[in-house]
């Protein structure tokens, strides 16, 4: 049979393409164990940095038991969840974000208004990180996410025990352009979200990430954050998901029943 | 023996493919701002160009010629897929930095180069070992890039501290240039021009 017969091209095609998949697939099902335990640490890793936890060479889980405490908290009525009615899949330990937004029985489908985050359903549940210090809530670490340009990003905020200081800022999954979107993992950006006050002294919510950088001078510089130079709807997608996050529709029940004192 | 022997080692200096045949320019200035990053971009490449070359030319007497292009695509990207999912496995903070770099992989000229150039024509022994040392020649470029960025630019080799910076309270003063993209095309620059001194036959007129 000729190497260019219409057959043998066929047959060559079909064949390197099984082949292929093969090896692809069996690369990807064989290292997936591997892979989520990475995924997993790099996220106890994000919370820790996000609330400022130096974390030089020391065993990241270890660390994390010893410095944080997580609690299931109901969105919708900011209520932290008895650990008596913790399920397989409503737990700290397991819960996990996709899943639960994915499923009709744990999520809530936003309306148009509403999504401005461009997230459509988030969870009906969500886990809350605490820092404490001998016993007192130090800070609290909340996950965000939202849509940026090419991907959905997730990440945390930690805010200070008086719930208006920004302590730290950081995503742990994105799919941006590196170089440009890409920089929400800048260092130095990340830093700038430090000291930022979320909500006014009447308790409004100001936190902003402009579209430039932001005037030192400027009477509302303190809810202020640069924006990424071009990445126009990377910047819009973060502004958008913490704005959305920190309203009533994300962790606003939550913090007010924090703020007024009914939980410690 | 020697004939192999030439075979790995011409690409590596005589014909180096970033310094001599200048393709695979673009991930190297994206991925060398640290020496961490350039050894795993240099260990996915060598991993790809040699598999793909034996790969191609394992089966280069029955690829057609109307899919010979597509077939050596298909090869290349399951290979650069594979690279990924294993750097993902067991360096999952680097693949966090080398992101879509990896990935482009399959875009890098070398390897399409080294097929068509080379594992067509060759039989699989000598096409394997054509592979290594055209990423072996990567590697010895990103490897030297990246060492003189991190070290001037942050002062660092492989993260460590090695010249003291002033905002520690060392003397050294880094050189943001050097993390930034740009900062690799001057060396590969000077890398070029040191490489044809030593080696005039690789000068090329115009």
């Amino acid at each position: 049979m000729s190497t260019d017969s219409t057959r043998k091209t066929v047959l060559v095609a079909f064949g390197v393409c099984l082949v292929c998949s093969v090896l692809v697939s069996s690369a990807a099902v064989g290292l997936k164990g591997i892979q989520n335990k990475n995924r997993e640490l790099d996220k106890l890793k994000n919370i820790l940095s996000a609330g400022n936890i130096p974390m030089d060479n020391a065993d990241i889980r270890q660390l994390f038991n010893e410095k944080i405490e997580s609690d299931l908290i109901d969105l919708n009525s900011g209520t932290v969840v008895s650990k008596n009615n913790y399920t397989d899949l409503l737990n700290p330990e397991t819960f996990d974000i996709k899943t639960m937004a994915k499923n009709p029985k744990y999520n809530r489908t936003l309306n148009d208004g509403q999504d401005i985050a461009q997230i459509k359903q988030i969870p009906k549940n969500m886990v809350v990180y605490w820092v404490k210090d001998q016993g007192n809530v130090e800070k609290i670490i909340l996950p965000i996410y939202g849509k940026g340009l090419w991907s959905t990003m997730y990440g945390f905020i930690a805010l200070d025990k008086d719930l208006a200081t920004v302590k730290g800022f950081t995503f742990y999954e994105h799919g941006e352009t590196p170089g440009l979107g890409g920089e929400v993992d800048n260092p130095g950006w990340k830093k700038s979200w430090v000291g930022k006050k979320i909500i006014n002294e009447a308790g409004k919510l100001e936190i902003e990430v402009i579209k430039e950088k932001v005037d030192p001078t400027d009477a509302n510089s303190v809810y202020q954050v640069d924006g990424l130079s071009g990445a126009t709807i990377t910047t819009r997608g973060v502004n958008a998901l913490v704005r959305f996050w920190l309203s009533e529709n994300g962790y606003g029940p939550f913090l007010d029943r924090l703020k007024s004192g009914e939980m410690q | 023996m020697s004939k192999m022997k030439k075979i790995l080692t011409t690409p590596v200096f005589n014909e180096n493919p970033i310094a001599f045949q200048i393709l695979g320019i673009c991930s190297a200035l994206a991925v060398t701002s640290k020496l961490e990053t350039s050894i795993v971009m240099s260990l996915a490449v060598t991993f790809v160009t040699a598999f793909s070359n034996l790969s191609v030319s394992l089966i280069r007497k029955h690829i057609p010629s109307s899919i010979r292009i597509i077939v050596e695509m298909t090869i290349i990207a399951s290979l650069v897929i594979i690279a990924d999912q294993i750097i993902k496995a067991f360096a999952y903070d680097v693949s966090k930095q080398l992101s879509v770099y990896v990935g482009l992989i399959i875009t890098n000229c070398i390897i399409m180069g080294r097929a068509e150039a080379f594992a067509l024509k060759n039989p699989p022994w000598a096409s394997f070992l054509d592979g290594i040392g055209n990423g072996l020649g990567y590697a010895v470029i990103l490897l030297t890039v990246g060492f003189f960025r991190e070290l001037i630019g942050s002062g660092k080799l492989l993260g460590f501290q090695v010249l003291p910076v002033y905002t520690e309270g060392g003397w050294y003063v880094p050189n943001g240039l050097f993390v930034l993209p740009p900062s690799a095309f001057f060396l590969i620059g000077l890398i070029i021009w040191a490489l044809r001194t030593w080696k005039p036959e690789q000068v090329q007129e115009d």
